[in-house]
């Protein structure tokens, strides 16, 4: 974003159409889940088991919602680093509306709408002012944290009706939970909005070029703002299904989930810069991030060793297609 | 006069003042020397960090590892003062920025050679670093008791009134305003940011400057580690977890624009002293500390805004705009 591009190299001719289907992202990611995937059943035997791979996919389900907006958004050149604070925000308002004895229809209204409401908020900022989204969203990201750390202070909110725990604990169909569920058929919107509709691929012409965008009749700013209203949206719905499974809210609550959503985007191979990347790469890296924690997880390895495969996981895999196109192109001229 | 005013950092200086001045009617305490004196001493550190930083924004850049960078280089020489309290303490500190330099040069390599950018890179090398830091300490703290005196008594000792952490701090300042305003490398710096094609016509190598930059916040982050650790007398995995934002948003507040090309020394100073006044005043004008988040979130906001307007004034954001596009 704030990096220079670097020098696009424009081949003779295009790839045959096997070829970069096997040489595309989304088949390195595919390769990568099937190797973790095995190197997983085989390192511990409690991992092939329907319930703890319904288990494994708490890991990621609600971070995941929140990267099939934010991919777009990275898509379009923006960037939120907000989200994780909007999930605080939007717990504490719903901790306090059980306090005023809400109901859980109205709690789930409260924590989604908190969520728009903020996206709307960086959304105008970035594009009423026209400010850098890195930076302003570093500044919200403060403000909307630092909202629930004066309502809450060191307190806790609980008491959520029962009813309520169904969104963060609840199963549709025998080990298929209610987050699994919703993250699919929000993978699938997404991708169809993405992939197959103008909306789609406006977001993709606004970050490949938003002059050009603009000139060519594309509302850049309106769709920039729906773009941080989605990302805000799905960050509220993260809310609502977090304060369910956990059944209490403090201030610190999704601490540090802005970098490992984006980890999550950026390892789905959209590009940082804007301009390109795909849904279901997005949803191949959260897969990857989820199997990675799980099968760790189940060897005991302590969370914060897991980061490290995370980090490596996102360098490597972005290195490496980088190594093998000079090397190829060493070859070739 | 009219010419001074143009400077952000005056109006900056202008509103640290206007805050002083506010927080002395509640608290007439604030304002008198030896208070601010331990003001500058208590961001001290912030300061030396928002100048590495401050360099890498420079070029268009991000280094997101800097706190990781901090926490797993206070860590080493930690342990190594725990495990061996005889090495002297300047040469924990040659150490310490030996550890960051080369922390640094990985993200500087990996920007430089492989073109990865940089946020992407920071991002992952920041849960690495961290990560490393469990790793080499086993998820153990290194406790006060465990550390020599002299690790501890160091930036504390007092030269013309003034505790040695503050001289650091001043002397890391009168560097940079040096590098920045003094040297090529410094010249280049700015260029990359304004223009990095331009900068390339010039006879710049873009690429190597940017390494070069990030293993100068690496060294930052590495000296830092020591003055952290000294200064709070624990060294855990916990240790500036999530500072990387504070640095940025001190670079921020203090002008310098993420966009690369525009900020200075100056600036980078006085926005770490405006969050370092703000942390220190809560508490004595009985203001909860949860209030300080949200507090600095606004002066970010703010920051952002007020100096959006003014980069526009010059009318080279329509260059920036073709340029980027």
């Amino acid at each position: 974003m704030t990096d220079t591009p670097a020098p696009r190299h424009i081949p003779d001719r295009l790839d045959k159409p096997l070829n970069s289907a096997i040489f595309s992202w989304e088949a390195l990611l595919v390769a990568v889940a099937v190797a973790i995937f095995a190197v997983n059943s085989f390192a511990s035997p409690y991992f092939l088991d329907a319930w703890s791979l319904s288990d494994l996919t708490f890991n990621f389900t609600e971070k995941a919602l929140i990267a099939l907006a934010m991919a777009l958004l990275i898509i379009s050149g923006e960037i939120d680093l907000s989200v994780a604070a909007i999930i605080a925000l939007a717990s504490t308002m719903m901790g306090m509306a059980v306090q005023a004895g809400a109901g859980t229809p109205v709690l789930v209204a409260i924590g989604i709408l908190v969520g728009l409401g903020c996206g709307a908020f960086n959304g105008l900022l970035v594009t009423r002012l026209g400010l850098p989204s890195i930076v302003v969203t570093i500044g919200t990201m403060s403000l909307f944290r630092g909202i629930a750390f004066i309502v809450l202070g060191d307190q806790a909110y609980k008491g959520y009706p029962p009813s309520f725990a169904f969104f963060g604990q609840g199963y549709v169909w025998w080990v298929v939970s209610f987050e699994l569920t919703l993250f699919l058929v929000a993978a699938v919107i997404y991708w169809f909005v993405l992939h197959r509709t103008s909306f789609g691929r406006r977001v993709f012409a606004i970050g490949n070029n938003p002059v050009a965008a603009q000139f060519s009749g594309v509302r850049v700013d309106r769709i920039k703002f729906i773009l941080f209203c989605l990302t805000g949206l799905m960050a509220g719905i993260a809310s609502v299904l977090i304060t369910s499974r956990l059944g209490s809210t403090r201030p610190s609550i999704a601490q540090g989930y802005e970098l490992e959503v984006i980890t999550m985007v950026v390892l789905g191979g959209v590009s940082i810069l804007g301009g390109a990347g795909s849904v279901v790469g997005v949803v191949l890296a959260a897969l990857i991030m989820g199997l990675v924690t799980f099968g760790l997880g189940l060897l005991n390895v302590p969370g914060i060793v897991m980061s490290i495969f995370i980090g490596l996981l996102l360098i490597i895999v972005i290195a490496l297609p980088i190594i093998w196109r000079r090397v190829r192109r060493e070859r070739f001229t | 006069m009219k010419a001074l005013l143009k400077y952000r950092e005056v109006w900056l200086l202008v509103a640290i003042v206007v805050l002083i001045g506010l927080i002395s009617m509640r608290f007439p305490g604030f304002a008198n020397p030896a208070n601010l004196r331990q003001v500058f001493n208590d961001t001290s550190i912030l300061m030396i960090l928002a100048l590495g930083q401050m360099v890498v924004i420079l070029t268009r850049s991000i280094d997101l590892s800097m706190a990781s960078n901090l926490c797993i280089t206070g860590m080493v020489v930690a342990m190594l003062n725990a495990a061996h309290p005889t090495i002297p303490i300047p040469l924990l500190i040659v150490i310490a920025l030996l550890v960051g330099l080369v922390l640094g040069a990985i993200n500087g390599l990996l920007v430089w050679r492989l073109n990865i950018p940089s946020i992407v890179v920071t991002l992952g090398t920041l849960t690495i670093y961290r990560g490393a830091t469990f790793v080499i300490s086993g998820g153990a703290w290194v406790n006060a008791d465990q550390m020599s005196p002299d690790f501890i008594g160091l930036q504390r000792a007092a030269f013309l009134g003034i505790p040695v952490l503050s001289w650091i701090a001043i002397l890391v300042n009168a560097l940079f305003f040096l590098l920045m305003t003094r040297t090529a490398l410094g010249r280049s710096i700015y260029a990359i940011g304004v223009n990095p094609t331009a900068s390339v016509y010039a006879g710049i190598d873009v690429g190597r400057t940017k390494f070069i930059v990030f293993c100068i916040s690496g060294m930052i982050g590495g000296l830092c580690g020591y003055l952290w650790i000294s200064r709070y007398v624990i060294a855990s995995v916990e240790v500036a977890n999530g500072y990387e934002l504070n640095i940025i948003a001190a670079c921020v507040i203090g002008g310098i624009s993420i966009a690369g090309g525009i900020g200075s020394v100056g600036g980078a100073v006085l926005g770490a002293l405006f969050l370092g006044i703000i942390s220190n005043a809560l508490p004595v004008i009985n203001i909860s500390p949860f209030w300080q988040m949200a507090i600095s979130g606004s002066a970010i906001i703010l920051a952002v805004v007020l100096n959006a307007r003014g980069e526009r004034r010059q009318g080279r954001i329509i260059l920036k705009k073709a340029e980027a596009a």
